[in-house]
């Protein structure tokens, strides 16, 4: 059947595959024929938003990618940087929002097996998984249900493939209703020499798969997260693929042994696109061409036809190009682990790719069209009108000790022992500083005397005011998370999440949030070394707010000296580290004292973001918990300065006694809103860090020499938190409510 | 309960032999090397599921994981595992065998151990620090403990929940089985205290002769200060017979 004489069936083809008319002509013309079905849904897969960045490319060539630790950048399966001692990190994060949103357990547990073979497939052993989440209000049932269902997808993979989950984030907002977001960090280490590129090289080296049996899931998966959620896409919940993570533990080691053996030529795996993606990168990026027969693709199901050989997105897969000759030591590795190995394939020097089904040629397309001459679109982008001015009158003025105790039962600001204890974060048996105990996790790594420090954030509570500071905003508190438990952030991974890009709105947003990213890493010197953006997170008139999520890693010179965020020892000094801008516009504080006004959220500027400061005051942290003069150091971020003293001391079992003082430290003198914009407004370039008597001077002669504020508020002590004339509450009762009230319906 | 364990005289000449386990999906057993390994010096050597031989092993360790995807229930598959057939013999035979969380789960379906492990009360993963009442030291992996000593340690699994039947938690108390339960930091055994519904709290369990012993927690998570704590190592210590000395190495 020729495609162009038959309309109708053109145009459903078309929506089957995801391509627009223009790009089925662009196609064509390439082409110089019309392509076969099979042709078209490899063409529909790779040249969709998911795979083929079409409309977010020209943005994303702005970030800084270079550094002197940059081993490498964006373009591989992850990212790498030098950690030192003859090692590489190796790390990514990606999206699995629109799984997730139709099932949640298998669509978070597949997205976290995509990322650790996305880091495996780099040679690199996982050694830590991190995760940022977004859901509706957990009051209401389908987001609870999905909080649930992810919560447990996570750990059910990560848990069975022995990686540790040591830190995320979880966010609630009325604008991830219909599409909530789950996106998940792998971080890997690796012997720097035995990083592997996935690029296939050697003309007539065999290409092999390996692990699952194909079958006819996740096909079309990449369109599907192309394109909007819908009624319909509940329909979909039977192609979300299943995740075995028994299987890819055993993939994961039987591919390092494969790669320890230095018989790799080169290693990709099967995730969106399956095999069509696979071998299509592998070839581009080696610029050769590869030969593929479908029908010696070990199937689950019988009848499969070559398009959906090609096409499915079966889990726990791997592509490996081995020396010719070397086949058969590669098969028994794999069979040693009780996997099975599929001859599928031979590189070739004619840069296509050319799939057979024995002996008939069911596709033959050029390796390039599928991948650097798929679409790339500047669509048009225009800015939504600006946020009102927030009218701090209109703002509700709650008793300052409820409001407290407001802020830390509220699903924000809870404590996140209820998610994190599910996961596994000990494992390995490197865990320096688990999740909840500070702003970063930290990692002993066996063979040096470093740390590694890891941390996820994002702040679309800003992003929402005003995109490129939100993001900005988002780089900034990453790295102050990685520089209150002390470490250096060395590289950046990023997963822009956005709604429709058709819509100017959302192109202007992702713009401007790609602006901000580079902004914020220009200034404090930190390199984009991997990353993914997730488009379309928009559902019938309901989007997204934009959210850049933020995954960092860092290094302590001295493991050991690491810091967590409790406070150590009664009769120690609190002061307030940092920047006294602060402002109530997008804080927790207004969430929970105006909730019948969700319009003062989007009211206001964000906090300004003096990057200069910024960089001051980091590096003034880090230096003071290297040298050992601070005990505690906590980033005083979401909630204000009263929930992160409140943090410290529910973390230490330590009370706290404010300074009688403390207005005056702190310029309010009145109460009102005055009191609440000091106690609970948010701004970023603020450190609370507890340090002996003895230290104070040492303390804040460094801060002056840094040229960075120090604000004494007070001393650790007893069994109450107190900040006289305004609050004054027992630890021990908040730190019960502030744990539960999380797993509380 | 016997005395068993390994020979002072031979634990002095060449160290104690350890023989780790790997069965396909075993995950915690690199950390369970380095401490034997590297903080306490032994020989230690990993052990492939395939393998049927145990020659020159003094103590087998079942580490931490999910052998074989802990599909159908955690250990069902794994017992069926050719060295099963060795580590039953080899227990038979008076032979050390140390059991951790997974590895707990593996003695029970394969018979070394009496009871069943269930889903955890509550039905989710549980990864926190718990404390444990030492209830007997005249075990070979308890001997450097004293009696009643709490000890803190990490706990990660979604099947912990142990059952005896009465009766035979009856004849394990009498005989004084269950050496380790769940407690609260002071050392009271009450149901707060119990993470996962464990009858009787119990958190490490003993064969009637004594050489074969489990237990959820993960003392080789605790055995370095860097890590969170040291507890663990009073249980390594046992084994190695450092009876009577302080746990550090």
């Amino acid at each position: 059947m020729s495609l162009r004489s038959e309309p109708r069936a053109l145009a459903a083809l078309l929506a089957e595959v995801g391509l627009t008319e223009a790009e089925y002509a662009r196609l064509c013309a390439a082409l110089g024929r019309a392509p076969n079905h099979v042709e078209l849904g490899m063409v529909g897969a790779l040249w969709s938003e998911h795979c083929s960045y079409k409309s977010s490319r020209v943005y994303l060539r702005r970030l800084p990618t270079r550094g002197p630790r940059v081993l490498q950048g964006p373009g591989e399966n992850a990212g790498a940087v030098d950690f030192g001692d003859g090692l590489a990190v190796v790390f990514k994060v990606e999206s699995h929002n629109h799984p997730s949103a139709v099932e949640p357990f298998q669509g978070a547990a597949t997205g976290v097996g995509g990322i650790l073979r996305d880091v495996f497939t780099m040679g690199a052993r996982p050694v830590a998984l991190l995760d940022s989440l977004h859901f509706g209000p957990p009051g209401e049932p389908r987001n609870r249900y999905l909080l649930e269902g992810v919560v447990a997808g996570i750990a059910h993979y990560g848990n069975c493939m022995g990686v540790p989950t040591v830190a995320g984030e979880v966010h609630f907002a009325p604008g991830y209703r219909a599409n909530p977001l789950v996106n998940a960090m792998c971080v890997g280490l690796a012997p720097r020499e035995r990083l592997v590129r996935a690029r296939a090289s050697g003309v007539g080296n065999p290409v092999l798969l390996v692990g699952a049996a194909t079958g006819r899931d996740g096909i079309h998966g990449a369109t599907f997260a192309s394109a909007e959620l819908d009624a319909r896409s509940e329909e979909r919940r039977p192609a979300v693929q299943v995740g075995n993570p028994f299987l890819e533990k055993l993939l994961l080691e039987a591919c390092l042994e494969l790669l320890a053996t230095g018989e790799v030529v080169a290693m990709q795996d099967l995730g969106a696109a399956g095999l069509t993606s696979a071998s299509a990168e592998i070839a581009s990026r080696g610029g050769c061409g590869i030969t593929l027969d479908v029908s010696q693709v070990s199937r689950r199901e019988a009848g499969m036809t070559p398009y959906e050989v090609m096409l499915s997105e079966s889990q726990e897969r791997m592509l490996v190009v081995v020396p010719a000759g070397a086949e058969a030591r590669a098969e028994a590795v794999f069979a040693r682990w009780g996997l099975h190995t599929d001859r599928v394939g031979v590189v070739t020097d004619d840069g296509l790719l050319r799939v057979c089904d024995g002996a008939t040629v069911v596709a033959e397309l050029p390796v390039r069209l599928l991948t650097e001459a798929a679409p790339v679109y500047e669509r048009p982008c225009a800015p939504p009108p600006p946020p009102p001015p927030l009218d701090l009158a209109a703002v509700p003025a709650l008793a300052p000790a409820a409001a407290l105790v407001a802020l830390l039962t509220s699903p924000n600001l809870a404590s996140r022992a209820p998610i994190y204890t599910q996961y596994d974060h000990t494992v390995q048996g490197n865990t320096v500083i688990p999740p909840g105990r500070a702003d970063a996790a930290v990692l002993r790594v066996v063979g040096s005397a470093k740390g590694l420090a890891v941390t996820i954030d994002s702040a679309a509570r800003y992003a929402v005011l005003d995109p490129r500071r939100g993001a900005a905003l988002a780089v900034a508190e990453a790295a102050r998370n990685l520089s209150c438990v002390g470490a250096q952030p060395l590289a950046i991974t990023d997963c822009l999440n956005l709604a429709n890009p058709e819509r100017p709105e959302v192109t202007w947003a992702l713009a401007e949030t790609v602006e901000g990213l580079r902004e914020a890493c220009v200034a404090l010197e930190i390199p984009v070394i991997s990353g993914n953006v997730s488009l379309y997170n928009e559902s019938e008139g309901s989007a997204i707010p934009p959210t850049a999520v933020v995954g960092m890693v860092g290094e302590l010179p001295e493991v050991a000296r690491a810091t967590d965020a409790g406070f150590k020892a009664a009769g120690d000094v609190v002061l307030l580290l940092g920047s006294p801008r602060v402002t109530l516009a997008g804080s927790e504080y207004l969430r929970v004292a105006a909730p019948e006004r969700p319009e003062l959220l989007r009211a206001g500027e964000p906090p300004p973001l003096d990057l200069a400061y910024e960089a001051r005051l980091q590096a003034l942290v880090r230096a003071l918990v290297q040298g050992g003069q601070v005990r505690a150091a906590h980033d005083c971020g979401e909630g204000g300065l009263a929930v992160a003293v409140a943090e410290c001391a529910m973390l230490g079992g330590l009370g706290f006694v404010a300074a009688p003082t403390w207005r005056a430290a702190l310029g309010v003198e009145e109460d009102g809103v005055r009191l609440a914009l000091a106690l609970f407004g948010e701004g970023p370039s603020r450190v609370v860090v507890e340090c002996t008597p003895e230290a104070v001077g040492a303390v804040q002669a460094a801060a002056a020499a840094a040229g960075v504020a120090a604000v004494e508020l007070g001393r650790v002590g007893g069994t109450r938190l107190v900040w006289p004339e305004a609050i004054d509450l027992d630890l021990a009762e908040l730190t019960a409510r502030w744990s539960a009230a999380l797993d509380e319906p | 309960m016997l005395e068993c364990g390994v020979g002072s005289a031979l634990r002095e000449a060449r160290g104690v032999r350890f023989g780790v386990v790997v069965f396909p999906g075993t995950n915690c057993e690199q950390e369970t090397v380095r401490v034997l390994r590297d903080l306490y010096h032994q020989p230690t050597e990993l052990l492939w599921h395939a393998s049927e031989d145990l020659s020159g092993i003094d103590c087998v360790v079942l580490p931490g994981g999910f052998a074989h995807g802990d599909y159908l229930r955690a250990g069902a598959i794994a017992r069926f595992s050719p060295i099963m057939r060795a580590v039953e013999r080899f227990a038979r035979a008076g032979g050390l065998v140390w059991g951790i969380c997974n590895g707990f789960q593996i003695l029970l379906e394969a018979g070394l151990l009496p009871g069943a492990m269930r889903r955890n009360v509550g039905l989710r993963f549980r990864c926190q620090w718990v404390h444990v009442r030492v209830e007997h030291t005249r075990s070979p992996f308890t001997a450097a403990c004293r009696p009643g000593q709490v000890l803190h340690l990490p706990i990660a699994h979604g099947e912990g929940n142990y059952y005896a039947p009465p009766e035979l938690l009856a004849r394990l108390e009498a005989r004084g089985q269950i050496l380790l339960r769940y407690c609260d930091a002071a050392g009271h055994v009450t149901p707060a205290a119990n993470p996962n519904g464990s009858v009787a709290n119990v958190a490490g369990l003993a064969s009637e002769g004594g050489n074969v012993f489990a237990l959820m927690p993960h003392p080789e998570r605790a055995a370095e200060a860097l890590l969170g704590g040291t507890d663990g190592r009073w249980l390594f210590d046992s084994v190695l017979g450092k009876v009577g000395l302080v746990a550090t190495v």
